[in-house]
């Protein structure tokens, strides 16, 4: 997905012919103003190449445990080899190899989330746009009661109800995540229903459904994706959380949370084990978010420096 | 001649709640009008902001239901038929509305704008539909090559011709023109007049023409309805009003347009005061507080529509001595 927005840089500039700049490549002109955001959007892109190559890039399968090797240092510390370049854990485990394929669950879960939680958010939010009175209280009242408890507790109940393991974790974050992508939408959405162009659709005959997803989604999309991006990063840190406290992924999955959470009692005499994963989900986490501001900047055209 | 559009004594009311404890108020926004409108004719709704002309381009194109009176469109109760019926009958109403940048979706290029009411309204294939909106973009004076370009990369003036463009693919017999030419410039706004001139003779549309702004409607009205706080006050051919306005609030309307006569004298009736809130109009003539004319009766009794002058209207002041 990352590709398809590098891609149309080479097509930057209009066309002789005076046709205007097409939307990509505008977008574009304005993304690139912002270097933090194309250096994230480079490193973004790397993190999905390493979790995509992992079977080829890393040096052994995650869950393969060397027992002649256990918490070996890192190569440049003492006692460190460059067969585990960035060590090994109390069970013999390549660390390095562990993080590579852990790009894989960190990123699954929050594109997963994201995902499931806009699309449900942008059903929900139009239907309580467009629907209004009793099915707009109904959805509205029960999104400020996913948000009166807080995001973690949330999770932890739902995932303790439901039982640990990777479904449930995405499915916990989604329902915490869902209700700003509603509100998102019913905000964006009431504010377009106000416009002409949409009782001009009406007069025209366009029904209900078409009226929502064709006339009035296109127009709400720009904060959206924005929400998107961020929430990414957001569920990634939460199931990373959830994996910590043992409620996420169960192992031998190499997800990052579980992986700091299973090292944090070697922290003092063998602190590698606990850092390279934390320092992943920090980097993937920082990037995604930066991207996000980036996309933000670019898509809002007040913020857009001409 | 029948009429094609037959709006009898419709009314609007809309509550408005005032807080938690308030009880709710309640809007007239329409109070009784009646008029009909004949296939080819052109009838101008004129009164100032808040006098009811945009609720009735709402009743009329279906967009709300009236809470009372009746209007057929070809002899057919638009309230009273079933909804099949009625999507039918809804192609025979459209509606262009004043701000041309408001009305046009900015996501969706004039081809889709053009072509979205025969897709869902009628079964042509996907290439008639094409050149049914590349003829109608031609017809409205735009370059039919234009059609996959996005409402905002075009002027005022076009995108009005856009709006009216997509208005006629249904072929109506009534279109609603919601003040079209207010928001364009001086030197756009006879193009578009002169277009919907046009329009009228070749598709012998009947417009309701909805305005605040006397000039044009002198120039494009058969027949003119004043409105006044969400009632008739005075209802006739155009030349007879222009001629010789008979309400006061009609001569003060009138006497508020300039002339490009240079030194024709004219007598400026200054009206005082705003329009008064519709949620407590006042007793009586709801032009009273402002009336030059005003003396008890107006106060107590409002006055109906009767005929005087040749044309009718609502006043005691020129209603015409018992016979």
């Amino acid at each position: 997905m990352a590709d398809s927005v590098l891609a149309p840089a080479p097509v930057a500039l209009p066309t002789a012919g005076g046709s205007p700049p097409r939307p990509l490549a505008a977008f574009w002109y304005a993304f690139r103003e912002n270097r933090g955001a194309v250096v994230a959007l480079g490193i973004v892109v790397a993190i999905v190449l390493l979790a995509a190559l992992a079977d080829f890039v890393a040096p052994f399968p995650p869950a393969e445990q060397h027992r002649e090797a256990v918490r070996v240092a890192p190569f440049w510390a003492e006692g460190g080899s460059t067969r585990f370049l960035l060590g090994t854990d109390d069970l013999g485990r390549d660390i390095l190899s562990r993080v590579i394929y852990g790009a894989r669950i960190s990123l699954f879960i929050g594109l997963s989330v994201m995902l499931i939680s806009v699309a449900c958010g942008i059903v929900l939010g139009l239907i309580a746009a467009f629907r209004g009175g009793i099915a707009d209280t109904i959805i509205m009242r029960l999104m400020d009661l996913i948000t009166a408890v807080p995001g973690l507790v949330m999770a932890i109940l739902i995932v303790a109800v439901l039982g640990p393991n990777l479904f449930n974790t995405i499915m916990a974050v989604t329902i915490v995540y869902l209700p700003r992508y509603v509100r998102l939408v019913r905000a964006s959405t009431l504010g377009e229903l106000n416009k002409e162009y949409v009782t001009a659709a009406r007069v025209v005959g366009v029904g209900t459904l078409r009226l929502m997803f064709v006339t009035v989604l296109p127009n709400c999309l720009a904060p959206l994706i924005v929400q998107g991006a961020l929430g990414v990063s957001d569920a990634i840190l939460e199931a990373a959380a959830l994996g910590f406290l043992g409620l996420g992924a169960q192992p031998p999955t190499p997800e990052w949370g579980a992986m700091v959470g299973d090292g944090r009692e070697f922290i003092r005499s063998n602190p590698w084990i606990v850092t390279t994963p934390g320092l992943a989900i920090l980097v993937t986490v920082v990037s995604i978010n930066l991207l996000g501001d980036g996309l933000r900047d670019a898509l809002d055209p007040k913020l857009r420096r001409s | 001649m029948s009429a094609l559009l037959e709006v009898t004594d419709v009314r609007q009311e809309y509550s408005v709640k005032r807080g938690f404890f308030g009880k709710p108020a309640t809007v007239k926004a329409l109070n009784g009008i009646t008029f009909e409108l004949a296939a080819g004719r052109t009838l101008a709704i004129v009164g100032e902001s808040g006098s009811g002309k945009s609720t009735l381009a709402r009743l009329v194109t279906m967009i709300e239901e009236p809470t009372a009176g009746s209007i057929r469109l070809n002899g057919a109760d638009i309230g009273a038929v079933g909804s099949e019926r009625r999507r039918s009958l809804r192609g025979d109403v459209q509606i262009v509305f004043q701000n041309p940048f408001g009305s046009l979706n900015p996501r969706q290029t004039i081809r889709d704008a053009l072509e979205e009411p025969l897709k869902v309204n009628t079964a042509l294939s996907a290439s008639e539909r094409r050149e049914a909106g590349r003829a109608m973009m031609a017809r409205v004076g735009l370059r039919p090559e234009h059609d996959t370009r996005y409402p905002h990369m075009f002027s005022g003036g076009q995108r009005q011709r856009i709006a009216i463009a997509r208005a006629l693919m249904l072929r109506p017999k009534v279109l609603v023109l919601d003040e079209p030419v207010s928001a364009l410039d001086v030197s756009i706004r006879a193009q578009v007049l002169n277009l919907l001139a046009e329009l009228q003779q070749e598709f012998n549309l009947a417009y309701l023409f909805i305005s605040h702004d006397l000039s044009v409607v002198r120039h494009i009205a058969d027949e003119i309805m004043v409105i006044y706080l969400g009632s008739a006050v005075e209802t006739g051919p155009a030349k007879t009003i222009f001629a010789n306005p008979q309400h006061p609030y009609t001569r003060a309307l009138l006497s508020a347009t300039p002339v490009a006569e240079p030194g024709a004298k004219k007598e400026r009736i200054i009206l005082r005061g705003e329009l008064p809130s519709p949620f407590d109009p006042p007793k009586g003539c709801a032009f009273n507080p402002r009336c030059p004319l005003v003396f008890d009766r107006c106060r107590v009794e409002t006055p109906r529509l009767m005929t005087a002058e040749h044309r009718e209207v609502a006043c005691f002041a020129v209603e015409p001595p018992p016979a």
